[in-house]
């Protein structure tokens, strides 16, 4: 079985040097000024916070909230872990971005014909074998690229292996059901903007377990109606035909 | 009269200004894009044309199914005569929420996809194809109406046989679609705020819509009896109206039995803008209501009858905008108010809205005048309100 990839991201390593959104400049073909906020043209972007930088990027969540809420597919989960857009499908109806629990797609605001941007997990490198083009350049190893079991267990043991150096947290282990990015933090992850209040199953369950009752209502609900129609029509008949017996009861007695 | 007809004329130029502004507003929206025209972005992409074009767009015309299935499936013929403005302002609703969507979607001109790619885990994907179809389902019940005029006698014959089907149909979209809009925000469990955010969001989505679709059927019948100095039919809307008191209080009792479940109760009481703002919803659009339409007296008061009605609009329409502004705002970390070209539009879709039912109502056969028993009722109290119309235009 294809193994899904990810990547870990450990905070404690990160020197801020930019290479990642660098490298991923390069890869996407995006303009190379630097950003400081994810946008269409920054798919990952550095925060500052005090000592602390923090990467953003998707999440590639294990079960996409934005593959699920598109109205048109334009979202998929790749069996090798990255969540890729798909623009030939895409109506711009912006359900993604209201739905992401982290914030992540953005919009050509100014443009006619707006896309949505967000990282892809170098898709095309991944199918080549490679690892993200952040990975490869990152120079302290902050962001590790691997398959997610191994990542997941390897944080785990940086964890054990020194106690207070971390928060007893991997970030995007369970969050709305897990992701493909991992955080390793040294302070609380709501002091980094992290958001901690997210569910640990995943959201597009929230949707289903209305939607999957749509046939039984469309069933149910339409007998009923029809039920209804018949009984109450039925009634309004059967009262036209005793009318109708009296009125030619009548006749038949005066013809007597 | 002199005076009534000159107060006309001004409604029309108002209307005509209207609609220029939104003309305005359809340049620079499709001339440069989105982001020139509204005040959205990537923390707050959902505005007022969502919130207000779309979800109270639909949930106004929530009437159409509500009176074609008390008529036609529960058989309670004495609303026929009200039937036909009804499906006409759900059919030109629908119409105009199409509209409205086509300048909020990035790409408009790919909103066919939604026919040929398929998502069926997306509840915007549902939405699609029930307002797809619903659309089409009114343009069937309101086409005689059409054909009539034109004598077109077959063709009305064959609706008439379909008519059945087509109705249970419709009343069946409209349930998926109107509570779907709730199922929407099932999805932001941690975006929106507590107030609102419900597991039973498409159940109140649902019965607020029964109950906006009633009040808006008496609002309307008292604005078309004014534009067009006929019969108010005052005995059947006061019928109507106790169909929304009773959506109301079920909506209520919900709505309480909700918040304690979810033990948010505490929410109520807070001080912040949410709680001032929910409050305010409920009171407009609850509690008041109720307190007016459960008395008998005052529901088969006219004037009563008018404003409790409107007031249950106003209040719908504050709860669909808290839902899709207020209460998703603090989550955003953004504030989000809508830029003077999305209210351009806005005005303008609503304008053209009045406008185009104005005409329809005006040249085809909408108010039609059938003899029912209750007919002459109403026909007493339009000459109670024309003698009103009379000393409020002399008044003008
Ligand atoms: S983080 Fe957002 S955009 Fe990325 S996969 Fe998850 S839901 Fe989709
Ligand atoms: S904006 Fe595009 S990608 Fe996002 S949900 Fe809408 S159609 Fe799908």
């Amino acid at each position: 079985m294809l193994k899904r990839k990810a990547l870990l991201i450990d905070l404690t390593l990160c020197i801020g040097c930019g290479a990642c959104q660098a490298a991923c400049k390069e890869t996407n073909n995006l303009p190379t000024e630097e950003e400081d906020k994810l946008s269409p043209t920054a798919y990952t972007a550095l925060e500052e916070h005090g000592e602390i930088y923090v990467r953003r990027m998707c999440q590639h969540c294990e079960d996409p909230t934005c593959a699920s809420v598109c109205p048109v597919g334009a979202f998929t989960k790749t069996a090798e872990g990255p969540v890729v857009y798909d623009v030939d499908k895409c109506i711009g109806c912006r359900y993604c971005m209201q739905a992401c629990p982290f914030q992540v797609p953005r919009y050509d605001w100014s443009s006619r014909a707006p896309q949505i941007h967000k990282c892809n997990l170098c898709y095309a490198r991944l199918k080549e074998g490679e690892q993200t083009a952040c990975a490869e350049a990152c120079p302290t190893g902050a962001t590790k690229f691997g398959d997610r079991e191994e990542l997941l267990a390897e944080a785990w043991e940086r964890i054990k292996a020194e106690p207070g150096k971390y928060v007893e947290r991997v970030y995007g282990q369970h969050e709305v059901g897990g992701t493909s990015i991992l955080y390793l933090s040294p302070v609380p992850f709501e002091q980094l903007g992290f958001k901690t209040n997210l569910q640990e199953t995943a959201l597009p369950q929230l949707t289903w377990n209305v939607l999957s009752k749509i046939p039984n209502i469309v069933t149910v609900g339409g007998v009923m109606l029809f039920g209804i129609w018949w009984i109450t029509n039925r009634r309004d008949e059967v009262k036209q035909a005793e009318l109708h017996e009296k009125i030619q009861q009548h006749n038949n007695g005066k013809l007597n | 009269m002199k005076n009534y007809l000159k107060h006309w004329t001004f409604w029309k130029a108002v209307a005509a200004l209207l609609l220029a502004i939104g003309a305005v507003a359809t340049v620079v929206r499709f001339g440069l894009g989105l982001g020139a025209a509204t005040n959205l972005n990537d923390q707050f992409p959902w505005g007022i044309w969502i919130g207000f074009d779309v979800l109270c767009g639909v949930g106004l015309a929530a009437g159409g199914f509500t009176i074609a299935s008390i008529v036609y499936i529960f058989n309670i013929k004495r609303f026929e005569p009200i039937i036909r403005p009804t499906i006409l302002t759900a059919f030109l609703g629908y119409l105009l929420v199409i509209v409205a969507l086509m300048f909020d979607l990035g790409r408009p001109w790919a909103i066919w996809h939604a026919i040929i790619m398929w998502n069926p885990h997306s509840v915007m994907f549902e939405v699609a194809w029930c307002v797809m179809l619903y659309t089409t389902v009114l343009s069937l019940e309101f086409a005689p109406v059409i054909l009539e005029k034109y004598n077109m006698t077959k063709t009305i014959k064959v609706l008439k046989r379909i008519s059945i089907p087509v109705i249970i149909l419709g009343v069946l979209l409209s349930t998926l679609h109107q509570s779907s809009l709730g199922t929407l925000y099932l999805i932001v469990p941690e975006k929106l705020y507590g107030l609102w955010y419900s597991p039973y969001l498409p159940v109140f989505f649902y019965f607020s819509a029964i109950a906006v679709g009633c009040a808006m059927v008496i609002f309307e019948s008292f604005l078309s009896s004014r534009a067009f100095k006929r019969g108010l039919e005052l005995p059947l809307l006061s019928q109507i109206g106790k169909v929304c008191v009773m959506m109301l209080s079920i909506y209520a009792a919900m709505k309480i039995v909700d918040l304690k479940d979810r033990n948010a109760l505490n929410l109520l009481f807070i001080p912040r803008t949410e709680t001032y703002l929910f409050w305010a919803e409920v009171t407009i659009g609850i509690i008041i209501p109720i307190a007016v339409l459960v008395q008998r007296r005052l529901r088969e008061n006219r004037r009563w009858l008018f404003v409790s009605a409107a007031m249950v609009v106003i209040g719908f329409i504050m709860n669909r905008m808290n839902i899709t502004v207020t209460g998703m705002e603090a989550a955003s970390g953004t504030t989000y108010i809508p830029s003077f070209l999305e209210f351009g539009t806005t005005i303008g879709i609503v304008t053209f809205g009045f406008v185009a039912f104005y005409y329809i109502a005006k040249y085809f056969p909408v108010f039609t005048e059938e003899h029912h028993d209750e007919m002459h009722e109403a026909v007493t109290a339009s000459q109670a309100w024309s003698k009103d119309i009379k000393k409020v235009s002399h008044a003008l």
